[in-house]
């Protein structure tokens, strides 16, 4: 793995159905460990994960990923389809075209991996908030990603279930995977992230390390989004 | 009336062997026509649902459109095809049960091909992006896709059954009605209601009736058991 070597967009203009989503974002996001996306709704950060994993083209300006190899996005909502689990995961094995038994023993490690083999033969669709979201990273981790977007990937999950998927983020970004994750969690940023780029209409305003990001923004957009939605007390107990 | 009735239950009480044969007919047609139809026309749907190319608005409004072919238009195409002087003629399929699961089955194609693509587009909207993200190609999204909504995709085989078991217009032009031969459900009632056989044709009603609601109720439990299943 660690086949990302950095990711850069310059001048990255996104209109979607009239609407401007991206306005010139230009950012640079650095090889290894994970890198945090913030900002207020409508921000654009859900927009850029798009742009990076080209699920979106943009309208205008360049992205530009370095070493670029193996990409895996987990979504916030995830999507899941009427089989196992363990047919979920080799679903995101198929691209790759393994031999049959790569393909086996890969999901089964994957399932392993996240707590989940005693489960590999259950309909998916019928695990709880936090399991699928397990699962959705078990499909990622499978395909040995160079880089993994998440989407708010704790969004609507209790706090064990929370704790269990950053745990399983945290393992990934250690063997090298380049995590880039979109949140409104700040604590969880804050235990997550090595560094934080602020979003604000569809531009780039503030890029650092994130605790003193977070604690002393420099830019007034960051100042006010953190000044409505910075969870103080979460911050402190995440220190 | 009453005599009529009486002898309409009497026709079902003694499994009366003409009243079979047409049934057994009608079923092995329609059943072979939806059979060609899902082949053709879950693949075809889901094509449509995931593709995007330059006229496929136009080709979606063409195929739903077909939906409501008349039944004895696509009878009198294919009459034209398999006649003797048609393209297919050598074949001698005209007033075959081969030509009426052709007919039935341009009936039914449309039908599935539209449904297939209503319900793998909106399965799409949930897992299109998901799957793009795995760089799955189009052909494998549309097959992941039949896969995820295979249950709802029932309804469109009941529909197809349903179009296919109750047309009449198709089969009787390229059938011909031969007694013992083509002779199906629909144009038997309608043969022996003209001829005055009125028990012979509620008998064949009946079954036809009862037929249609046993396939509808086997899917039902079939698709309540997926649902306990899958979700």
């Amino acid at each position: 793995m660690s086949g990302v070597a950095g990711i850069t967009l310059t001048e990255v203009g996104l209109v979607l159905n009239g609407t401007t989503i991206l306005d010139g974002l230009t950012l640079t996001i650095p090889p290894g460990g994970i890198t945090a996306l913030v900002g207020p709704n409508g921000a654009g950060k859900s927009a850029t994960l798009r742009v990076i994993d080209g699920l979106l083209v943009p309208t205008r300006g360049r992205v530009h990923i370095s070493g670029a190899g193996r990409r895996a996005f987990v979504f916030q909502k995830v999507s899941l389809i009427r089989a196992s689990a363990a047919a979920n995961v080799a679903l995101g094995l198929a691209p790759l075209k393994l031999p049959r038994a790569e393909r086996a023993e890969r999901t089964r490690a994957a399932l392993a991996r996240v707590g989940l083999s005693h489960r590999a033969a259950d309909p998916a669709t019928r695990f709880s908030g936090g399991e699928q979201q397990r699962l959705a990273l078990a499909r990622a981790w499978a395909t040995r990603p160079d880089l993994l977007l998440l989407d708010e990937p704790t969004a609507n999950l209790d706090p064990g279930a929370t704790e269990r998927v950053e745990a399983l983020v945290c393992e990934m970004a250690a063997e090298g995977t380049k995590v880039v994750l979109v949140s409104h969690n700040l604590a969880s940023v804050t235990r997550l992230a090595a560094d934080v780029i602020v979003l604000a209409k569809g531009r780039a305003v503030e890029h650092g390390p994130t605790r003193p990001t977070l604690l002393s923004p420099r830019s007034p957009e960051a100042r006010a989004y953190f000044d409505g939605e910075m969870p103080w007390s979460s911050l402190a107990a995440a220190s | 009336m009453t005599e009529t009735l009486h002898e309409t239950f009497a026709r079902l009480a003694t499994l009366d062997r003409d009243v079979l044969a047409i049934a057994w007919l009608s079923l092995r047609v329609s059943l072979s026509a939806v059979a060609i139809g899902l082949l053709i026309g879950i693949p075809l749907g889901a094509f449509l649902a995931v593709a995007r190319f330059r006229g496929r608005a136009a080709v979606v409004g063409l195929l739903n459109a077909f939906m409501g072919l008349p039944p004895v238009i696509v009878g009198l195409v294919l009459y034209l095809v398999l006649s003797r002087s048609g393209p297919f003629g050598p074949l001698g399929l005209l007033f075959t049960p081969v030509a009426m699961v052709a007919a039935q089955a341009v009936l039914a194609t449309p039908l599935v091909a539209a449904l297939t693509r209503q319900v793998v587009a909106d399965a799409d909207e949930h897992l299109g992006e998901q799957l793009r993200s795995l760089r799955l190609s189009a052909p494998r999204r549309a097959l992941v896709l039949i896969y995820h909504t295979r249950f709802s995709l029932m309804t469109a085989a009941l529909a197809a059954f349903g179009r296919a078991i109750s047309e009449i217009g198709a089969v009787l032009v390229v059938g011909g009605n031969i007694d013992g031969h083509t002779r199906t459900m629909t144009t038997a009632i309608s043969l022996e209601t003209q001829k005055g056989d009125l028990s012979l044709a509620l008998a064949l009603g009946l079954v036809l009736i009862g037929l249609v609601i046993v396939v509808n109720a086997m899917a039902a439990l079939l698709r309540g058991h997926a649902a306990r299943a899958y979700g």
